[in-house]
């Protein structure tokens, strides 16, 4: 049985984004990147799926800035394989990028494909269903726990819907899912390990044709949130306090009109 | 004839008994040479110790003969209940040290290896197993995972941007030379380190430590955004793989620069630069900054007085695990004003604030172990003396110390100063 794993770089916040001139893309050169946090839950579902089945993990990524470092973390972490898929132009569509993903994941012949629910970047939460529909695979996006059945080739699911509501779900595999999060927190990659597998040369990578037509949205305009409100600090006594709470809980329409 | 006791579990001990045996020329002849034969251990599984043992660097924890002395000064066991022997007692009871809370709680202060009469090493013992650990995949605390993963991706272990170090430079009053952009052989090269460099009070001990260069006249210079945590603490931690990856990096960046000797903020940072660069081949002539200033203390001109009680808190690895005790007891007796008072706990056998050895990351984890933080304690020990400041000299502490002067009620009562900023405020006019 085979695992697959879609793992994504998105941009790290700790350094400051800062959109470029023509208003359509983040000022990329001092960017970095690092792994989609839902794409880590999708890593760590797969390998306490792999500690409870003994199945085989597989994880891919498109390939991009600081991707090696995101896949050798992935083979500290215990995933078997790590492959690095290339082809086509930047910057990709979404779709074209999960056309990508599907062309590299139909050789593998995976059991169960696993992915983060979405990506802070573009926020589509597409990718499952859009590999599920290019490899004509069942697919179920924000699931929250996964249960495998290898003897049955069956798993059952649990589907987050808004409102508090969770669905259960059983399939036959295989199956293309997204994850929304992962029954333990994301291990710990000691570093020994990922250095190890750094100078393993065991980073696999396959090219696969840039798909012929992808539609996709397009971006007219990037923008930073625009602060609406403000705090304001109060001090003074304990009564004038008091009174400017009052008066502004009364300008927020607050209680009895005086 | 010998006869068969057993023991209080019913198990027979056979006694040995020759008709003669010669003892340095003496013989003693039947009941006079009696004795147990050898006890075969049965209370005891020993493969857990064994396990330990085995594990590189952890070999002397066998060594442990139960005597106690290290619980006595174990700074843990003060405010819970830990200490070495405690953990050689709970192993051998089964135990497994790799899954056990108390993997994580020693600070490695190095107070029980002063007092052992076997030299059982804590300060190789606890890296070494939690490195074993972290390597099976045992839980990490995620406190400690977070600031692990900080320092790998980002050089230093709050996650703070690499590129806004030395922002903190820009305020300092005085010109601080930034290597990278200012080329050029230098004197001094100032490692300031992660504390210093991003928190607010670090960096306010950061600036009034680069005035009292400027004023000293010290040709200094620091390495800004191509500063990399040097990473002891995360070494003690069990981190072994991350602090030889970052030391190679801080290496190869000494080497590209001309410095006759490196200056460090951080006590951790001499340990690292004495200590454990060295055995990766980096060797530098590297002081503390008190250790640095204090020959030069009548040189700064400090004329106004702080008229206060000072105590001052020993660092773990500027005293007991670098020899320094008199460096900054020079520099705050140096102050006008200042009557300096010490702690019961101090020198060698001065208390751990609880930022050592990882603990500065495991605030949450060895609070829910422990009745009080070290911190804590600590600051209820300098309120004490009647210290109206807690003098230090380690970044770690500075907000340690001043979170225990809120949350044990002293706010207003002992304010909390780097020796650096007291003699900055000494040296200014009034």
């Amino acid at each position: 049985m085979r695992i697959a794993v879609l793992l994504k770089q998105v941009p790290d916040i700790v350094e400051e984004l800062e959109i470029a001139a023509d208003g359509r893309d983040l000022v990329r050169d001092d960017l970095r990147y690092r792994l989609n946090e839902f794409d880590d839950y999708a890593l760590e579902e797969a390998l306490q799926l792999k500690s409870a089945a003994g199945t085989e993990v597989v994880a891919l990524a498109l390939d991009g800035d600081d991707v090696d470092q995101i896949l050798y973390t992935a083979m500290a972490k215990g995933v078997d394989r790590a492959i690095k898929v290339s082809g086509g132009g930047e910057p990709r569509s979404a779709r074209a990028g999960a056309l990508m993903l599907a062309e590299a994941l139909r050789p593998l012949a995976p059991d169960l494909v696993l992915t983060g629910v979405q990506a802070p970047d573009d926020l589509e939460g597409q990718l499952a269903p859009l590999v599920g529909a290019a490899l004509g695979l069942p697919h179920a996006n924000v699931v929250n726990g996964v249960t495998l059945d290898a003897g049955a080739r069956t798993v059952k699911i649990t589907q987050e819907f808004s409102g508090g509501l969770v669905a259960h779900l059983e399939g036959q595999l295989p199956v293309v899912l997204g994850i929304q999060a992962s029954c333990e927190p994301p291990r710990y990659a000691p570093v020994t390990r990922v250095r190890q597998a750094m100078s393993s040369g065991k980073l696999e990578s396959v090219s696969v044709a840039a798909p012929a037509r992808a539609p996709a949205l397009a971006l007219r305009r990037l923008a930073k949130p625009e602060a609406t409100g403000h705090a304001e600090m109060v001090g003074g006594s304990v009564e004038d306090l008091a009174d400017r709470l009052v008066a502004v809980l009364r300008e927020r329409g607050f209680g009895a009109k005086s | 004839m010998a006869s068969t006791p057993q023991d209080r579990y019913g198990r027979v001990q056979r006694i040995v008994e020759k008709e003669h045996a010669v003892v340095e020329g003496v013989d003693l002849p039947g009941p006079w040479n009696r004795m147990f034969e050898q006890r075969v251990i049965w209370d005891n599984d020993t493969d857990g110790l064994d396990r330990i043992r085995a594990i590189p660097g952890a070999e002397s924890l066998g060594s442990c003969y139960q005597c106690g002395k290290c619980t006595g000064v174990c700074p843990i066991d003060i405010v819970g209940s830990y200490s070495p022997r405690k953990i050689y007692k709970d192993i051998q009871i089964g135990i497994d040290l790799m899954e056990s809370p108390d993997l994580w709680l020693c600070t490695t202060c190095a107070n029980c290896l002063r007092v052992c009469p076997k030299e059982v090493n804590m300060v190789d013992i606890m890296p070494a197993v939690r490195e074993q650990a972290i390597a099976i995949g045992s839980h990490v605390p995620p406190e400690l995972a977070k600031a692990f993963e900080n320092t790998f991706r980002h050089g230093n272990p709050m996650g703070e941007p690499a590129r806004k170090r030395a922002d903190w430079a820009a305020s300092a009053g005085v010109p601080v030379r930034i290597l990278p952009k200012q080329p050029g052989p230098v004197d001094v090269l100032w490692w300031v380190e992660c504390y210093p460099s991003y928190t607010p009070r670090g960096q306010a001990a950061a600036k009034a430590l680069a005035r009292l260069l400027t004023a000293l006249g010290v040709d200094f210079a620091i390495l800004g955004a191509e500063e990399k945590c040097t990473c002891d603490s995360q070494r003690l931690a069990g981190e072994r793989g991350l602090f030889e990856m970052l030391a190679e990096q801080n290496m190869k960046t000494l080497r590209q620069y001309q410095f006759q000797r490196v200056l460090v903020t951080d006590p951790h940072a001499l340990n690292a630069f004495r200590v454990h660069y060295p055995k990766l081949g980096g060797t530098y002539d590297t002081i503390h900054y008190t250790k640095f200033l204090a020959p030069r203390v009548a040189e700064l001109g400090l004329r106004k007085r702080i008229d206060a009680k000072i105590t001052f808190h020993d660092p773990c690895y500027l005293g007991r695990h670098n020899g320094e005790y008199n460096a900054p007891r020079t520099l705050i007796e140096a102050i006008p004003g200042a009557t300096f008072v010490e702690m019961g706990r101090c020198r060698e056998n001065s208390y751990c604030c609880g930022g050592g050895g990882g603990g500065m990351w495991l605030d949450s984890f060895t609070g829910d172990h422990v009745q009080e933080r070290l911190s804590e304690r600590r600051v209820r020990e300098a309120v004490e003396t009647g210290a109206e400041i807690l003098a230090i000299c380690c970044p770690y502490e500075v907000s340690r110390f001043e979170d225990a002067v809120k949350t044990t009620g002293n706010s207003g009562k002992l304010a909390v100063m780097d020796i650096a900023e007291l003699l900055d405020s000494a040296r200014q006019d009034a």
